[in-house]
């Protein structure tokens, strides 16, 4: 018998789409829960694990004698990130925001379109490999591991990062401000450094802090470079330490009392790239804001 | 006659050609800076590559296919298929399980905007900074002992009895493994890869999926029918992305993979990465015979694929956004850089 | 005595040639309008008069722009000093929006590296703002930042910094077409305040305001100049049709 005029006959077949889109909605969330999971689970263990090792000793010390492990730090290795991201800084920092100038304000034909696309193909280079062109290129060459090593492999990274990032930032200035500028009697380069940029301002910050937040966690590439020290050294041409490093080196002893430390490295090294990525949005958003 | 002759820039004041100068200068030292971008890439390829060319020489084809790998001088042999076998099964175990979370994660953001979207978007912004040796760490503490205990077992249980695939699960849990490797692996992927789909399936024009709404389709059917068929390519770009971004990984794999070189079919049996073994041998290498070079001519093959893969997901994305004259490819690409650490 | 004189100019987009041998002459202490539908041009050829047309890729101008007598596009003539004595006002208010309103006025001041000190840019911003008519609206508040103005206020902000570098001649570019009409007004009574002082050459869509404002203007179509001549006349008995049509309403 069929059902009354108007009650559709597409039942069992509307039974199966409604059952494939019921499905499809169910995957999407899963997959929403799936990726949350690891993060909270990460912090979670992060965080429980790694606030025990703070201590004063743990960022005044360095690592104590076999006996008595527990009692160390990992002092040298703050030291050294220090060291070494400080220096791929001071160098990958002006590179990048000239190149970023030259893109963003005078580059607009092929040779632009080529360094955008060497930043792009930089951009995406295995930090080993970075690691490995330095390791060969200044380590063999001068014969030891050093900070500088370190300090130029992590340059390699840097430097397309804040080239494209501070691109993309002074391009959203408007192209009124710098024709308010130039129409004022300035000259190019004026008007780009003492209104476009200041202008840009915050944003190119952020360039610095999206560049800065990714050496602070580089490991394989500080490790085929600057080796690791117990030791605080401050020479650049010595061997030197570096928290994610150690991080590396305290997973896979076997001194348990040490896995501890690890954990703690991991908790800095998270607190302060969470940190640099929470400001970038701040004032990301306050750009925007002053821009519009 | 005009007593205003004065300067219009003939015969200025040396101030005013000064300020010429300065701009000139300006613009010089911008355009040798940027190409200096392209020298230092210039460089790294020469210095690799020169360094790597000894082993090619010796070797030639041998080191992509040989599956023996012994630095003992006088016994010199380089195969790097363990490698390269391992990177692939590895990356493979991460593509397969990450790609379709990331773009149902991806689907999911550009359904749901608003007070749920953010937070999400946030979240996997998070995933992305986290850095990898903090992965790593994770990795070896707490998932592969959950691994080894139940999952892997689990596994070993049911699928390795299925015929076919069967042969993938087989074997002691215990252990360092692939498996482990490519999850974890996985997990590092999903920023990336969901950022850059998020982008791309944003990209394609709303009047498209309402149109097949309006003609009765599920939300489902709107997705396969008006969504995905635009946004194929640039997905599958965003996969490359995700792919490059799990060959070059290093010291997370390097935890938990085991570090032996080893061929076979098992997931559940440890092996190396390309990356994993540049960094677990380095130290060995001394300046006698090949080893160097032999651990340069890998870090050769791992650039090129990346490269590679770099260039052809940019122009997969590209022509996405080309498509639907949306966004601009490189706005796309610009949104995939976040702080990754490896 | 001629202030602006341009002779014969064509400029080009590429290979678009978008100006048609124009020629127009602006006598000192005139307004002279420039109007016509949109797309005639009028952008185009203001922004010829301070070569700012040539800072777009590919743009290309070949002709005359008297200035003074002396051509502005001889070969030895640098661009950045055309433009310190021709100032330009834009269509949008464009303060800059990290510098404070006397910042703002005096940056012109500021940034030709000339020192001067501290109380003579005092000095600069506050003639400038007075000149402009908005030195009594924020006075109290030089120093908060330029953008929280009003429109009307940020566009007269953006006039009081090109008044500030002393130029000899102002162009302004539909510098009402953004605000609102209280704002229009405004504008129209300052552009008529300083037409003593300096030469102003001003493009506009809306006709009332050119026959308001100016003492000569020129009506342009798709890149040639139709008719120029005293204001009065065009608008009132003008000598072609295409005028007529125009002023009239009938199209555009």
């Amino acid at each position: 018998m069929s059902a009354a005029a108007g009650t559709v006959s597409l039942g069992p077949v509307r039974g199966i789409r409604r059952a494939k889109d019921t499905g499809f909605t169910v995957f999407l969330w899963t997959c929403a829960v799936l990726a949350l999971v690891p993060l909270t689970w990460i912090a979670f263990y992060v965080v429980s694990k790694g606030i025990g090792a703070l201590s004063w000793n743990f960022f005044t010390k360095e690592p104590a004698g076999p006996l008595n492990p527990q009692e160390g730090g990992i002092v040298q290795s703050f030291v050294g990130t220090g060291l070494i991201v400080g220096l791929a800084t001071v160098i990958a920092v002006p590179l990048g925001i000239l190149s970023g100038i030259y893109l963003a304000e005078y580059g607009k034909g092929r040779t632009a379109s080529a360094i955008r696309l060497v930043a792009y193909v930089l951009l995406s280079t295995p930090s080993i490999v970075a690691g490995a062109f330095i390791w060969a290129l200044v380590v063999v060459a001068l014969g030891n591991f050093s900070a500088l090593a370190g300090g130029l492999s992590l340059v390699v990274l840097m430097w397309p990062i804040v080239a494209i990032a501070s691109e993309a930032v002074l391009r959203l200035v408007p192209q009124e401000l710098r024709e308010g500028a130039l129409a004022l009697g300035l000259p190019r380069w004026k008007a780009i450094v003492r209104v476009v940029m200041p202008t840009a301002g915050a944003g190119l910050l952020t360039a610095v802090m999206l560049a800065v937040a990714r050496a602070l966690g580089e490991t394989a590439p500080v490790l085929l470079t600057a080796l690791g020290n117990d030791y605080i050294n401050t020479d650049i041409r010595a061997p030197t330490d570096a928290v994610p490093l150690r991080v590396y080196d305290y997973a896979r002893t076997p001194v348990e009392a040490l896995h501890g430390f690890a954990w703690g490295g991991a908790l800095v090294l998270l607190a302060a790239v969470l940190f640099l990525a929470i400001s970038t949005r701040v004032l990301s958003n306050r750009q925007q804001k002053r821009i519009a | 006659m005009s007593d205003q002759t004065v300067v219009l820039g003939a015969g200025a004041p040396a101030r005013v050609r000064r300020s010429r100068l300065i701009d000139r200068g300006f613009r010089g030292t911008t355009l040798v800076v940027g190409l200096g971008l392209i020298a230092l890439l210039a460089l790294m390829l020469v210095e690799l590559t020169t360094g790597a060319w000894r082993t090619f020489d010796a070797f030639g084809l041998h080191f992509f296919v040989g599956t023996s790998w012994n630095p003992v001088s006088g016994r010199e042999d380089f195969g790097a298929l363990p490698f390269i076998f391992g990177s692939l099964v590895t990356s493979g175990v991460a593509i397969v399980i990450g790609v379709p979370i990331a773009v149902g994660l991806a689907l999911l953001l550009n359904q749901v905007r608003g007070s749920i979207a953010n937070p999400l978007t946030v979240f996997v912004d998070i995933l992305a900074a986290i850095p990898s040796v903090v992965y790593g760490l994770w990795a070896l503490f707490v998932l592969k002992p959950i691994f080894d205990s139940s999952v892997e077992p689990f596994l070993i249980g049911t699928l390795g009895k299925v015929p076919l695939i069967g042969a993938l699960f087989r074997g002691k849990a215990q252990g360092p493994d692939l498996f482990t490797a490519g999850v974890i692996l996985a997990i590092m992927i999903l920023p990336i890869v969901t950022a850059v789909s998020r982008e791309v399936i944003a990209v394609v024009p709303r009047d498209l999926r309402e149109a097949a709404l309006a003609l009765g389709a599920t939300r489902y059917e709107s997705v396969r029918l008006a969504v995905l068929p635009y946004a194929r390519s640039g997905i599958v770009g965003a996969s490359m992305l995700g792919l490059g971004r799990a060959l070059g990984e290093t010291i997370a794999v390097s935890l938990v993979v085991g570090n032996t070189p080893r061929i076979g079919w098992s997931l559940m049996q440890p092996g190396a990465t390309i990356p994993s073994w540049i960094a677990s041998s380095f130290r060995e290498a001394t300046s006698v015979g090949l080893h160097r070079s032999a651990l340069l001519a890998l870090a050769v093959t791992l650039v090129i694929v990346a490269f590679f893969l770099a260039v052809l997901s940019r122009l997969l994305v590209r022509r996405t956004a080309e498509l639907v004259s949306g966004p601009s490819a490189d706005e796309v690409l610009t949104e995939g850089i976040y702080p990754r650490a490896g | 005595m001629r202030k602006v004189e341009i002779v014969d100019l064509n400029a080009w987009f590429g290979s678009n040639h978008v100006l048609h041998g124009v020629n127009l002459t602006a006598r000192p202490g005139s307004v002279t309008a420039i109007i016509g539908p949109s797309g005639c041009g009028k952008s185009t050829l203001i922004r010829c008069l301070n070569r700012m047309h040539e800072e777009v890729r590919g743009a290309r101008v070949e002709g005359k722009v008297l200035f003074d007598g002396t051509d502005i596009y001889g070969t030895d003539v640098d661009p950045v000093a055309v433009r310190r004595r021709i100032g330009m006002v834009f269509q949008r208010p464009n303060p800059f929006p990290t510098m404070s309103i006397l910042d703002n006025a005096t940056a012109g001041l500021r940034l030709s590296g000339e020192r001067l000190p501290r109380s003579k840019l005092a000095e600069g911003g506050e003639r400038a703002l007075r000149a402009a008519g908005l030195w009594d609206e924020v006075k109290d508040r030089l120093d908060e930042p330029g953008g929280r103005l009003s429109g009307g206020q940020q566009q007269r902000l953006c006039i009081a910094r090109a008044l500030a570098v002393e130029p000899e001649v102002i162009l302004l570019d539909e510098p009402a077409s953004a605000l609102d009409p209280a704002s229009t007004l405004r504008i129209e009574e300052l552009v008529g305040g300083l037409k003593e002082r300096y030469t102003i050459v001003i493009v506009t869509h809306n006709m009332q305001q050119a026959a308001r404002v100016s003492d000569w203007t020129l009506f342009m179509l798709f890149g040639e100049v139709v008719e120029f001549g005293p204001t009065e006349k065009v608008f009132t008995t003008p000598d072609d049709k295409r005028t007529e049509d125009y002023v009239t309403g009938r199209f555009g």
